[in-house]
């Protein structure tokens, strides 16, 4: 996939992986719009990429507003035009220390589903009609290796991931041959702030860092056509898993 | 014809009336069957434009206003001024709004500002404004604080995501391309592997009426519209082989036909058109037309006599009238196209005995305004 002037939106893009995708992107010539709940550190993401002379916007919005995706989806598309890549990386914890389930409020679970699960699928029905009419386009759900291992105390993150995954399969397989393509990628563990709340005692030298994954995702999409739709992709192997 | 009131709780659970304009009868269907009704080879085009927030409120001139975007160009935007009061109220009933002259400005929700460049010589109502926020920042503004225009025969405020279609993306338009929004994927997959084509163009689709006499006998304004070279090459080859085109409703017609007429043949890239089509009209480019049911006395539904002989529109209509169909834009759709292929189990009427394809409808050359007024939909009801 060609990345200059790549109409692409990122969830979840002021800080961590999501900032670093964006930054990659726009630095390969890709026309980025990056959406994130708190405006002052989007605006900070925002003016670095044009400080080094690529192209991004931001939007001030929650995806796990039922309220927003419309609005994203259509001032992202304002902005840039037709959305030919998302990379849907916005995803919450729930209640940080990580708790068992059974003293996970019911609550917070829906919450975390609205944010992980619920939210990326009502950006990709807005998103990837348009995609499937046009013949083309991307959508990369950002996953976990929580979504395949039963860690203790994971639970909700987990099981929305889990259910990421599938529902990434289930499109792939409903819009095959559209010409759109739907890849689940697990970036491993990386020197996050959202890590750091899940596991505050873990040394940061030991993680990744979002900018060295954001190339290996980039570079990944570059070769996109050659994953199959449906494919989950995982660090630090990067092999794919159909 | 009695309006949709409300959203159908299904898109694709509306009804199709289906008119042969070749073989001059008709026959009840439904949406969802719309794929067993073209032939492989026939090309489908829709209207891309997502659906913009446009209506914005505000106050100008210390008075309560209701500005409803009406389009866009390079230089300005334009939009319609409304008095006090909202969509609750018939555009035609709603108080004047302030005259406003070049320089005054109109404060919205949002943080957004309006600042009046011009008014149109058509109306003092349509005004050339600027905004004073740009990029993502104005976008911000119309999304945060703007509602879909809708008119009073609704029953209550419109969701963003009730008026639009599964396939929009660029917010060009300020009404929805209402024609497709009957179209689930299922239906449009179905149609695929049916080996239909699907091909797009985004059309800025404007508003249906201001309820200020003069402006809404020149509606349809200008508009702009992009036709991708994709679109342009799918159906030069369709038609080639004999394959038919089916627009997906008038603003589809409008950008196509436009097009040919301005430059000959279809020109991809971004146009404005100020074409008026009416029951004179002859398509070059569309064959048939899915569009929304409209009532009589409008020139949505006299536009469709450039698909159709006068007789079999009038009797189909009638026999919609008589059976309950829908109007307006979450109503019934109809189908307007030769040779459709009837399900077996759907019952021809037929029109030809009495049809007279010679004849032309009584011709406007004006799209006459949708009339915003609970009392049309008190008498079509009655």
């Amino acid at each position: 996939m060609k990345l200059k002037k790549l109409t692409t939106l990122i969830t979840g893009g002021s800080r961590g992986l999501g900032r670093a995708l964006g930054e990659t992107l726009a630095h390969a010539g890709a026309k980025v719009v990056l959406v994130a709940r708190h405006k002052q550190p989007l605006d900070e993401a925002v003016d670095s990429i044009r400080a080094n002379g690529g192209e991004a916007h931001g939007i001030v919005a929650d995806v796990g507003d039922k309220n927003a995706v419309y609005s994203i989806a259509g001032e992202a598309a304002a902005l840039v035009g037709p959305i030919d890549l998302v990379i849907q990386n916005a995803s919450t914890l729930g209640p940080t220390p990580l708790p068992l389930l059974l003293d996970t409020e019911c609550e917070d679970l829906e919450q975390v589903l609205q944010v992980n699960l619920i939210g990326p699928f009502r950006l990709t029905k807005v998103l990837a009609g348009s995609m499937a009419l046009r013949g083309r386009g991307t959508v990369i759900n950002i996953s976990s290796d929580a979504a395949v291992e039963a860690y203790p105390n994971w639970g909700a993150y987990s099981a929305s991931k889990a259910a990421l995954d599938h529902l990434t399969r289930i499109w792939a397989a409903e819009l095959a041959e559209t010409g759109v393509r739907f890849i689940s990628v697990d970036p491993g563990e990386m020197n996050t702030v959202m890590h750091a709340d899940a596991i505050p005692e873990a040394d940061p030298a030991t993680l990744a860092e979002p900018t060295k994954i954001a190339e290996r995702i980039v570079d990944m999409v570059r070769r996109i056509d050659a994953a199959p739709s449906g494919a989950r992709i995982s660090a630090p192997s990067w092999q794919v898993r159909a | 014809m009695t309006p949709a009131s409300r959203p159908p709780e299904r898109r694709d659970g509306v009804r199709l009336l289906a008119v042969d304009t070749e073989r001059e009868g008709f026959f009840d269907s439904g949406v969802d069957e719309l794929p067993q009704l073209l032939s492989s080879g026939d090309v489908v085009v829709v209207n891309d434009a997502a659906t913009l927030p446009a209506s914005l409120f505000g106050v100008a001139a210390g008075q309560p206003v209701e500005v409803r975007i009406a389009g866009r160009s390079p230089t300005h935007w334009s939009v319609v001024l409304f008095g006090r009061g909202d969509w609750h109220s018939p555009t035609e009933d709603r108080p004047a709004p302030p005259v406003l002259s070049p320089g005054a400005t109109i404060a919205l929700g949002g943080g957004l500002t309006a600042t009046v460049l011009g008014a149109s010589t058509v109306s003092s109502r349509l005004l050339r404004v600027q905004f004073d926020l740009s990029g993502a920042d104005l976008w911000a503004a119309i999304y945060t604080s703007g509602a879909p225009v809708q008119y009073s025969y609704q029953q209550r405020p419109l969701d963003l995501w009730s008026v639009q279609t599964v396939y929009g993306s660029q917010p060009w338009a300020v009404e929805m391309p209402s024609a497709g929004r009957p179209l689930a994927w299922s239906t449009l997959l179905a149609l695929r592997r049916r080996g239909v084509i699907l091909a797009s163009l985004t059309h800025a689709a404007g508003l249906s009426a201001t309820g200020d006499p003069a402006l809404d006998s020149a509606l349809p304004l200008p508009e702009r519209y992009h036709v991708p070279r994709r679109t342009v090459d799918i159906i030069n080859r369709a038609r080639k082989r004999g394959g038919r085109i089916i627009a997906v409703g008038t603003s589809v017609v409008r950008a196509l036909e436009g097009n040919v007429r301005e430059h000959g043949h279809l020109v991809p890239g971004e146009h404005v058109t100020d074409l008026i089509i009416d029951a004179s009209f002859q398509a070059r480019v569309a064959d048939g037309i899915l569009t929304g049911m409209h009532n009589q006395d409008e020139s949505h539904y006299k536009l469709l006599g450039a698909f159709s002989g006068r007789d079999t529109l009038t009797a189909s209509w009638r026999h919609a009238v008589e059976t309950g169909y829908l109007c307006h834009e979450f109503g019934d759709v109809s189908l307007l196209m030769p040779n459709i292929s009837r399900p077996k189990h759907r019952r021809w009427i037929s029109t030809s005995a009495t049809d007279s394809k010679v004849r032309p409808m009584v011709a406007s050359s004006r799209r006459s305004p949708r009339r915003d007024s609970k009392l049309l939909l008190q008498t079509s009801a009655a």
